[in-house]
């Protein structure tokens, strides 16, 4: 058994593109079906923070660890490349620009990982498909392509996908950005149906309400580092922080 | 003496067998062309080093030298080394294979361009680069490049008619037989252009068919 406490666990997570630190030895653990939000201004390194977590952007130092096993292990290349796949199966991701591949149906789309990884049957895989559409209330689209779907269908086409692996651990970054305000909605639906299943979940967002009514704890990041962090009810309302004051304050003038 | 058409219903089985090689050997060689063209794309951006080096020289070859040399080359320069081709074998080989270069360079250019976030989200999901470019990457990258492809298949069917060199009765090289039975040098080669514009229409239609199948999908 995995210590509750630390399903998810980043040690000293420190990451530099050239000459640029972009995280500045960041820890934070999360315990199994805990909700994370991380808000923060643009630049701060949220995105970077969460693509480390499956490997997208390799950290220069410290350590993620899933479930008990160290993600970001040294291993020789091709064993690595076998362990990271393997990890990475395990960590659902969803992107601000949905990144949905467009030559396939949402059925597709979703059944393609499944079926390519782990050999399901195509009966099994399209069983699959409808019931992770139906999830996020898209069955009756099932066979249009993503260039006939809304923003907001879009999203939750790629919630579906990620879904479909069975992940432990899903990771939001600005699920909700790229969307006309009267299209977020549908998706922060899917989410929170996700929080009350219990899903572990790491949500970038820009939405203080969203990450206020669904997150059990909140970081906020500056300049790759986390300045402070708490339960929502606290870290929105009495910040202890200057920075982060600054940063609610200009969000809510922003809002307005 | 003025055109004479009456001639051509005597002569037209040859003519027509012409044609079907000349269509046949198109077919054959856009289709390697097609598909060598992905390899030698996905070898150009993504084998090591050592696979990658002496495949641009190779590569070069048959972007720099004349199509007329390479023919040579592998119908005449192979059989020293105990290659035997057929010529329709050797011309296919010769036509898909200069082509798929110029293919190569196309797909190059769409796998670069398409978008950094399909490879993450195939990626993130646990397939290993090579499935992704498989799946998700090239299938994208030749749905952008169906037209210029496609150009480059016309410029094929043209070039198809330099196979009549090593003895190949294509299209080109039956109307000149033909012509040399009949001296009606105007009216068979017109004829010949006549049905070089027919397979062309032919491709056209073929590529339409392709890109209205693709066009809801990117
Ligand atoms: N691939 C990269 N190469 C160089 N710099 C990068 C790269 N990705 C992100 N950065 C830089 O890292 C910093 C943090 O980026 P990011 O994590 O995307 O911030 P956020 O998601 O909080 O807006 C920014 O200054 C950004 O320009
Ligand atoms: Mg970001």
């Amino acid at each position: 058994m995995t210590d509750e406490k630390s399903f998810v666990e980043i040690r000293h997570a420190q990451k530099a593109f050239g000459s640029l630190e972009v995280l500045k030895d960041i820890s934070l653990s999360v315990a199994q079906g805990q909700i994370v939000g991380i808000i923060g201004s643009s630049g701060s390194g949220k995105s970077t923070l969460l693509r480390a977590i499956n490997d997208l952007d390799p950290l220069t130092g410290g350590e993620v660890w899933l479930d008990g096993v160290q993600v970001n292990q040294k291993l020789p290349h091709r064993q690595y490349e076998k362990h990271i796949n393997q990890m990475r199966q395990q960590v659902g991701m969803v992107f601000q620009h949905f990144n949905l591949f467009p030559h396939m149906t949402a059925r597709e789309n979703v059944k393609m990982a499944p079926m390519m990884l782990k050999g399901l049957s195509q009966e099994e895989a399209n069983a699959l498909a409808e019931e992770q559409l139906d999830h996020v209330g898209l069955l009756e689209r099932i066979d249009y392509y993503p260039s006939q779907l809304s923003g907001g269908q879009k999203q939750r086409v790629a919630i579906a996908r990620a879904l479909a692996m069975k992940p432990k651990l899903m990771l939001f970054d600005e699920a909700t950005s790229a969307l006309d305000p009267e299209l977020v909605e549908e998706v922060n639906q899917v989410m929170r149906k996700l929080a009350e299943q219990h899903m572990t979940m790491i949500i970038v967002t820009h939405e203080m309400d969203f990450a206020a009514s669904v997150c059990d704890r909140v970081l906020f990041m500056d300049q790759g580092v986390v300045v402070e962090e708490g339960p929502p009810a606290i870290l929105f309302t009495n910040p202890t922080q200057p920075r982060t004051r600054e940063f609610l304050r200009k969000h809510l003038e922003g809002a307005k | 003496m003025g055109l004479d058409f009456s001639v051509v219903p005597k002569y037209l089985d040859i003519i027509l067998l012409g044609c079907a090689y000349t269509v046949g050997i198109t077919v054959a060689a856009a289709v390697l062309s097609f598909f060598g063209g992905i390899v030698f794309a996905v070898i150009a951006l993504y084998a090591p080093w050592i696979i990658r080096q002496p495949f641009r020289l190779v590569a070069w070859m048959f972007m720099g030298t004349p199509l007329l040399l390479q023919l040579f080359l592998i119908y005449f320069g192979l059989v020293q080394v105990g290659i035997d081709l057929p010529a329709v074998v050797a011309g296919i080989i010769g036509l898909g294979l200069h082509f798929a270069v110029y293919n190569s360079e196309l797909i190059q250019t769409a796998i670069l361009s398409v978008d950094k976030g399909q490879m993450e989200a195939a990626r993130t999901l646990g397939l290993s680069r090579g499935e992704a470019l498989r799946k998700v990457v090239i299938p994208q990258a030749v749905r952008d490049v169906i037209p210029p492809i496609s150009n480059n298949m016309i410029a094929l069917l043209k070039d198809s008619a330099l196979v009549s060199v090593i003895g190949v009765s294509e299209l080109t090289l039956s109307a000149q037989r033909v012509i040399g039975k009949t001296y009606r040098p105007f009216e068979f080669y017109l004829l010949a252009a006549a049905f070089y514009y027919v397979i062309n229409l032919g491709m056209e239609w073929v590529q339409r068919k392709i890109e209205r199948r693709i066009s809801m999908s990117r």
